[in-house]
């Protein structure tokens, strides 16, 4: 591809975008090897994941769905959950909804498992912290559609892009919240942990981790959110799901399935915000700080 | 022989781009500000031993150095240049596997805000520390509650800390630093964050406990009553030094500088000073085997309306009045042994001269001092007591003897200022 040698502006041509294509050309044949292992994998969970969800009946998953509610939160969510499971059904949109609960729970296990770590190491150090931090705005703030192009040339059309470039595009508040937790914590308290002779280790894993939970757990709502935010637009690089039928509504200009893919996406959302919220809520910590009945 | 605990010697710690610059000119005379540009001096030369069993406080308002001194105490900071000794382990130098051992072991901690972890249990928080060491679960849960039991919280430990209020909140903290049965245990500002009357409470309990236990305690505080209160010696300090060792009666009678004796001024000396310190040889004193006619003489020549009565082996055994002596001498009476008023309420030379005023006002002569014999070691007149609440600089003409056994007639009381 060339570009003329002057902007309009009269500024000479500074081919940036042509430098960032060269860069995903150079890693997309330097290691196609390893990418088309990372598309197998990425292939294999989505079909196993998906096979789980939409291979039994629908009253079955319906249910099973339903009881996770019943045990986090309570009897009301179960019930609504289950009247808006009856819904997507009855719109005939189940299958493609569950295609996508796939995708949301595959595309967030795997940015959580990326962003925790990360989250943790820029909370213990400064200069990765102060490294990581311009790279997460510059992924929440680059329109989500570019991560696309890359995506697709690299991984080539099909559910895994778009994976990918929801892992990327949900990631960042996972990495931020873990941080903030984890440095929000009381420093008199991991000082205790120092000052009775407690490694490292155990002093992230008794008294850092617990207590940065329900900050943690926000951001796990928050990825998971993101997460699903993204299905529509990759349903545009061809993964399976309601994204791909709302896509199918705007080329068509069909009304009825745009509105009724568009229900099932605000149905799963918020039957998973609010049980990732109860789950926040039910950390040690967050019970532990609401008990006061001295 | 005691021996050393704690022993820090010519410690420095500057937080700061070139701290070992700023130390050697320290170390040159510089002063804290002309180093600034260097780093921060946190603490400047500071050398001081703590004898085991010994209660020493470091007292200083905030900015002073001293969170940074203590913390140096147990490793969590390492000093700049100098040596921090606990017992034989040099902590300046020491590897961090064999730090978190000493730690585990040697020196515990109590902090300001109690540091608890407030999704465990208050038995669970407290066995903290042996978790830590790899006690097993049964005999660490045994020696946390009998911590708990030692602060007199044994009824909470299935209680979250968010459910006890501040002061039990820090038992749990002391319980938890003496379930790790440390012979060193650091306390920094310990009980600054709670309301005065319960911090009152936690100090007469440290007392207590220090009694039965006999650790070394190094505690940090600004407030310079709780110092006194505490401390069996206590080290000021001022701008990251240490500007005066000594007990609180050294502190007090004799400030090292202009510094320490403004800080003095502002002391409740009623919970510092003691009996002791302040009483005086009793004069008007008689023995219970010198008859009425001795008795009266005594009274006259010190001028007074009531004497003591002791027995041979100086005992107290109460006190005569005049009138009484007088009239018996009238009825042929021989012996004082039928007029003596057991009503006197001795008290210990360790008594504070606070709880001294209440017998003060109530009683004709001098409040008696007895040791734990019941002898009389001396008394207290109410004009000593009144004149030892004056801070030293504000004493006017020195060498006046305090006028031993005045007659206490309500109009003399009064006559000294408030």
């Amino acid at each position: 591809m060339t570009t003329t040698s002057t902007t309009t502006t009269g500024l000479p041509r500074l081919p940036l975008g042509d430098w960032v294509a060269d860069g995903v050309d150079w890693v997309t044949s330097t290691f196609r090897g390893l990418f088309d292992q990372i598309r197998a994998v990425l292939e294999w969970c989505y079909g196993s994941l998906d096979t789980l969800l939409g291979g039994p009946p629908f009253w079955l998953v319906a249910l099973l769905l339903a009881a996770i509610a019943l045990l986090v939160k309570g009897w009301r969510l179960a019930v609504g959950s289950l009247v808006g499971f009856a819904l997507i059904a009855a719109v005939d949109q189940w299958s493609n909804a569950m295609n996508t609960l796939a995708l949301v729970i595959l595309a967030s296990v795997v940015a959580l498992v990326l962003a925790i770590p990360l989250g943790i190491w820029c909370a213990r150090n400064d200069r990765v912290s102060q490294f990581v931090r311009p790279v997460l705005d510059l992924m929440q703030t680059m329109p989500a559609f570019v991560y696309l192009i890359p995506t697709v040339v690299i991984f080539r059309v099909g559910v895994v892009p778009g994976i990918v470039a929801t892992v990327i595009f949900a990631m960042a508040p996972g990495v931020r919240f873990t941080e903030l937790g984890i440095r929000q914590v009381d420093r008199e308290v991991v000082e205790a942990g120092h000052a009775f002779g407690s490694g490292e280790r155990r002093i992230l894993r008794q008294i850092q981790l617990p207590l940065a939970m329900p900050t943690i757990m926000a951001g796990v709502n928050q990825v998971i959110m993101l997460s699903l935010s993204m299905v529509v637009i990759s349903g545009m690089v061809g993964a399976a799901g309601l994204g791909r039928d709302v896509v199918t509504a705007l080329q068509r200009v069909n009304m009825s399935l745009g509105f009724e893919a568009g229900v099932s996406v605000v149905i799963l959302a918020v039957f998973l915000d609010r049980v990732t919220a109860a789950l926040a809520d039910r950390s040690p910590v967050a019970r532990a700080l609401r008990t006061t009945d001295a | 022989m005691t021996m050393t605990a704690v022993r820090a010697e010519n410690v420095y710690k500057v937080f700061g781009r070139r701290p070992g610059e700023a130390v050697r000119r320290l170390r040159e005379g510089a002063t804290r500000d002309e180093v600034a540009m260097h780093g921060t001096a946190a603490v400047i030369d500071a050398s001081f031993e703590v004898a085991s069993g010994e209660t020493f406080v470091v007292m200083g308002l905030s900015g002073s150095g001293k969170s940074t001194l203590i913390r140096m105490l147990n490793g969590l900071g390492r000093p700049t240049s100098g040596r921090v000794l606990l017992g034989d382990h040099d902590l300046s130098t020491v590897r961090s596997k064999e730090l978190r051992e000493i730690r585990q072991r040697r020196v515990s901690m109590v902090f300001q805000h109690f540091a608890l972890l407030p999704h465990r249990s208050v038995l669970d928080n407290t066995a903290y520390p042996l978790e830590i060491r790899g006690v097993d679960k049964a005999e660490r849960r045994r020696r946390a509650g009998e911590a708990l039991e030692l602060v007199g919280l044994e009824r909470w430990a299935d209680h979250l800390p968010s459910q006890l209020s501040g002061g039990m909140r820090q038992r749990v903290g002391l319980a938890r630093a003496l379930a790790a049965d440390t012979d060193v245990l650091l306390m920094d500002e310990a009980f600054s964050a709670l309301d005065p009357l319960i911090r009152r409470e936690m100090q007469d309990q440290l007392l207590e406990l220090q009694q039965t236990l006999g650790k070394t305690i190094v505690f940090i505080t600004h407030d310079l009553n709780e110092a006194m209160y505490l401390g069996d010696r206590i080290a000021v300090m001022r701008d990251g030094r240490i500007v005066q060792v000594g007990t609180s009666e050294e502190i007090l009678s004799d400030p090292a500088n202009d510094y320490v004796a403004q800080f003095v001024a502002d002391v409740d000396r009623t919970r510092v000073l003691t009996a002791a310190s302040v009483m005086q040889p009793a004069r008007a004193v008689v023995p219970l085997s010198g008859g009425p006619r001795l008795a009266l003489r005594t009274m006259r020549e010190q001028q007074v309306s009531a004497a003591y009565v002791l027995d041979r082996s100086r005992a107290l055994r109460g006190m005569v009045h005049d009138a009484d002596v007088v009239i018996a001498l009238r009825n042929g009476a021989d012996t004082l042994v039928d007029l003596v008023r057991t009503d006197v309420a001795p008290v210990s030379p360790e008594t504070p001269l606070g709880e001294l005023f209440a017998p003060a006002a109530e009683s004709a002569l001098p409040i008696p001092v007895t040791d734990a014999a019941g002898r009389l070691v001396g008394v207290v007149p109410r004009v000593t007591l009144l004149e030892a609440m004056v801070p030293p600089e504000q004493t006017p003409a020195q060498g006046t003897p305090a006028v031993a056994d005045t007659p206490t007639s309500s109009d003399e009381a009064t006559a000294v200022p408030a």
